[in-house]
């Protein structure tokens, strides 16, 4: 029981960072500037470091063959953890820009939690990751401000993103069952607790960027077990073609 | 009205100690996102510990045209070199 929920704990936190991870990667070579094709790419490198240590450690669990390719590449749509907000799709630069922010503000809070985590591999792993993240929030961060600080015609295009993203953003704090456990045993972090820091800070952001929340949104929720939009699958068309179609391929 | 982002210089220090040294060009749109640009595309694989840039604008360079007459006069000024001493045997490594 306890390994199935320490298993299905690191899928939770491995799968937020690999389809992010693969949305920047979608942008390599698409980027709008040379110098801001190598940021989002190595951002996205970043967070597959991350998800290869967690997968590694979730198939030293699952035994049985397992290993961190089959657990990223081998398992169907419903059984990804990841949340609706980072498999919104790369709609224009406004968007990547927000969608990453509002993930990076979350991902620094978790790890900050999660380096004291009762779990030696997780919290050796956050407090690898936590100098990297420390930087996506600067990099978005400095991004969301010179936008939304920016021109008219930049303000209005972040603020059509944030007007479309917000609504993904508390599914982050919803905690599933896992996550609830993953609290109470101390390998986890209280997304409760962490959920007030997060509006605050995303609310001094959003200030400093001059853009504003929407009211009144209908939040969504759902991806984290398993109902995901239909991004989803076109996302893991890409993902999983080669492995599916060639099994066991390698190079 | 000019849509390219301005040209900014990078530098390098690659080790405490170190001068910093001149690696290359990127484009940025201000001096913070030139400092994250430079990090991004010239210091992924350990190499450096501090980094500068400077918009390229800023920085004043000589005149190929004029090369003649800044560079080539020191070429026959070898007394110029302090090769010249006679050092006691005592001193080894100089």
């Amino acid at each position: 029981m306890l390994k199935e929920r320490l298993y299905d704990y690191l899928l939770h936190l491995g799968d937020n960072s690999m389809i992010l991870g693969q949305r920047l990667g979608e942008l390599c070579g698409h980027g709008p500037e040379l110098e801001t094709d190598i940021a989002l790419t190595n951002i996205s490198l970043d967070l597959f470091g991350q998800v290869r240590n967690y997968f590694q450690a979730a198939a030293a669990i699952k035994g049985d063959g397992a290993t961190e390719d089959s657990i990223a590449m081998l398992r169907y749509e419903n059984e990804y953890k990841n949340t609706l907000l980072v498999e919104q799709p790369n709609d224009d630069f406004a968007h990547v820009i927000v969608r990453q922010f509002l993930f990076d503000v979350y991902h620094q809070l978790l790890l900050k939690e999660l380096m004291s985590s009762k779990d030696e591999t997780i919290a050796a792993v956050a407090t690898k990751s936590i100098k990297e993240v420390n930087y996506h929030v600067g990099f978005s961060s400095t991004w969301l401000k010179r936008l939304g600080d920016g021109t008219e015609v930049s303000h209005d295009k972040m603020q059509e993103a944030v007007n479309k993203l917000w609504r993904y953003s508390l599914e982050l704090f919803k905690p599933t069952d896992t996550e609830i456990w993953a609290a109470e045993s101390g390998v986890g972090a209280d997304l409760d607790q962490l959920k007030p820091i997060y509006l605050e800070k995303i609310k001094m952001f959003m200030d400093e960027a001059t853009l504003g929340l929407p009211e009144a949104t209908v939040f969504q929720y759902g991806a984290k077990s398993g109902r995901h939009s239909e991004n989803m699958g076109y996302i893991l068309a890409d993902f999983q073609y080669i492995q599916r179609a060639y099994p066991n391929m390698k190079w | 009205m000019n849509k390219e982002w301005p040209i900014w210089e990078v530098f390098i220090r690659s080790k405490n100690g170190l001068e910093h040294r001149h690696c290359g060009s990127l484009h940025a749109a201000d001096a913070e996102m030139a400092i994250q640009n430079a990090r991004d595309v010239y210091t992924r694989r350990q190499e450096g510990v501090s980094v500068w840039v400077v918009e390229s604008k800023n920085i004043t360079a000589s005149n190929p045209t004029k090369n003649g007459e800044m560079f080539e006069p020191a070429a026959d000024k070898v007394y110029r070199h302090p090769t010249f001493y006679v050092l006691p045997d005592e001193i080894k490594h100089m």
